[in-house]
């Protein structure tokens, strides 16, 4: 593997490592969201049951709309990005080792906890492993496009709500799929031509969204 | 020498003079298509024998929707042009298409909105097309909202034109999804296209719609890419010169 990329990884993980209350933040996010659909909707199980596919990953997106602000922001701010940018070969190494690390921290998390809100709102038994499969490659998806759009404002003061605008359309697909791998499980069906498109999506993402956000912050970041 | 036309559009004083001629005939045509296009559609054309006088709203509808989306792939590659020639106009171009194509998207959305009513019996159904569009509105949205962000225009506009270009990739991603969660979430009793093809009679009349459509949406982006030209470059001579009634002595 490309030492640039292990590097920048080992950094970005290190630093997590040291914030750990940062990184339980979204995952509190997730849950607390699950606990207010029974409020506000219905504690009947047949009820939970239809919505839960959809739900977590609504939620799922969400708590990864929310930590995506700070993925470009700190290192923008005390000059870190600028030497990257200096850096004479694998500038789209780092920034790939920086998004991936992003993924290992709020996507990965948010897959692992995802049972209990399978639990919470009663998701019928055969869409668990589904469940699970799915945001392991679909949370890829969501990090690499959604480190899109924090580039694009990296240089923005309050980017948070402008951030969630442009990122959501392009979501659309990961959440069609994503919940049609459960329902579809759900509802006997095979539920692998979903899960199929959903990985070929995050491989797609994986691919081509560290040049645009090379790109990107070469733009925003460099005046 | 062969490339000169191209390195024209760079000057906006240029733009403005050319323009400014080609405005009136562009806007005239659209003006006469739209008129002859509405008279034929909305008077002349025979009410459909199922939904009687209710489809003729089609004759917006169809053309909107058209160009709410050939106005997303005008709006990415005026953006590229701008990223890779560096050609200021072009992201005038970009700024001024995004507005008017958001535009355009919700009159088809409205327009399909108020067909609906008496057509299904209900404002808004999740069906795939009306759903793209939603999206498409959502992309122009977030276009226009980053644009707006950012103080320097240089950096607004070249942020502005990578987001068009990642929307011009998904774009057919999203619709080829939308369509597949269309088919799994497929309500059996509502159906857009009952009849596909429509008769020539109303077909026609259809055409002429959409030609005008277009030449409107040429005017109108000629017209506001005229009206940003201006502002931005009210420092500079020339148009000073035309704000003070003389333009060089050119009607301008």
């Amino acid at each position: 593997m490309n030492s640039a990329l292990t590097r920048s990884l080992r950094r970005e993980l290190l630093l997590a490592a040291r914030r750990r209350g940062e990184l339980a933040n979204p995952l509190l996010f997730f849950v607390m969201v699950a606990a207010l659909v029974p409020l506000g909707i219905s504690p009947q199980a047949s009820v939970l049951a239809e919505l839960a596919p959809g739900m977590i990953w609504v939620m799922a997106l969400l708590a990864t709309l929310l930590s995506l602000e700070p993925l470009f922001a700190e290192d923008y701010r005390d000059g870190t990005l600028d030497q990257l940018l200096l850096a004479p070969a694998g500038m789209v190494f780092v920034i790939l080792g920086k998004m991936l690390a992003h993924w290992l921290v709020t996507g990965l998390p948010l897959t692992l906890i995802a049972p209990l809100l399978a639990v919470l709102l009663a998701l019928p038994a055969a869409g668990w492993l589904p469940l699970l499969l799915g945001l392991l490659v679909g949370t890829l998806a969501l990090s690499m496009i959604g480190a899109m759009g924090a580039a694009l404002t990296v240089s923005l003061q309050r980017s948070g709500v402008l951030l969630t605008l442009i990122v959501m359309p392009l979501y659309v697909p990961v959440i069609i799929f994503g919940s049609a791998v459960v329902q579809r499980a759900i509802e006997g069906f095979s539920w692998l031509a979903p899960l199929a498109l959903l990985g070929s999506i995050s491989l797609l993402a994986l691919a081509l969204c560290p040049l645009v956000v090379v790109g990107a912050l070469r733009l925003t970041a460099s005046d | 020498m062969a490339w000169q036309w191209f390195h024209q559009w760079g000057s906006p004083r240029w733009f403005y003079q050319r323009s400014g001629v080609w405005l009136p005939w562009l806007g005239g045509a659209a003006g006469l298509l739209l008129a002859i296009g509405l008279v034929w559609g909305l008077a002349l054309a025979p009410a459909d024998f199922k939904q009687g006088n209710s489809y003729r709203i089609i004759y917006l509808h169809v053309p909107a929707s058209f160009l709410a989306l050939a106005g997303y792939y005008l709006m990415a590659i005026a953006g590229a042009i701008g990223l890779v020639w560096k050609i200021k106009l072009a992201y005038t171009a970009m700024k001024c298409a995004a507005t008017i194509g958001a535009a355009l998207t919700f009159v088809a959305l409205f327009t399909g909105a108020v067909w609906g009513k008496p057509t299904w019996g209900t404002y808004w159904v999740w069906d795939a097309r009306i759903t793209s569009m939603l999206v498409l509105l959502f992309l122009y949205f977030g276009v226009i909202a980053l644009y707006q962000a950012f103080d320097r225009v240089d950096v607004a506009n070249k942020a502005a034109a990578l987001l068009a270009l990642v929307g011009t990739v998904n774009v057919p991603i999203i619709y080829k999804s939308v369509d597949w969660w269309y088919t799994l979430h497929q309500p059996a009793s509502l159906k857009l296209t009952g009849e596909s093809t429509l008769h020539a009679s109303m077909l026609q009349p259809l055409l002429v719609m959409v030609v005008g459509f277009y030449l409107f949406y040429a005017a109108a982006l000629l017209l506001s890419m005229r009206a940003e030209v201006i502002a931005r470059e009210s420092g500079g001579g020339w148009v000073k010169a035309l704000a003070a009634g003389q333009g060089g002595g050119q009607q301008l």
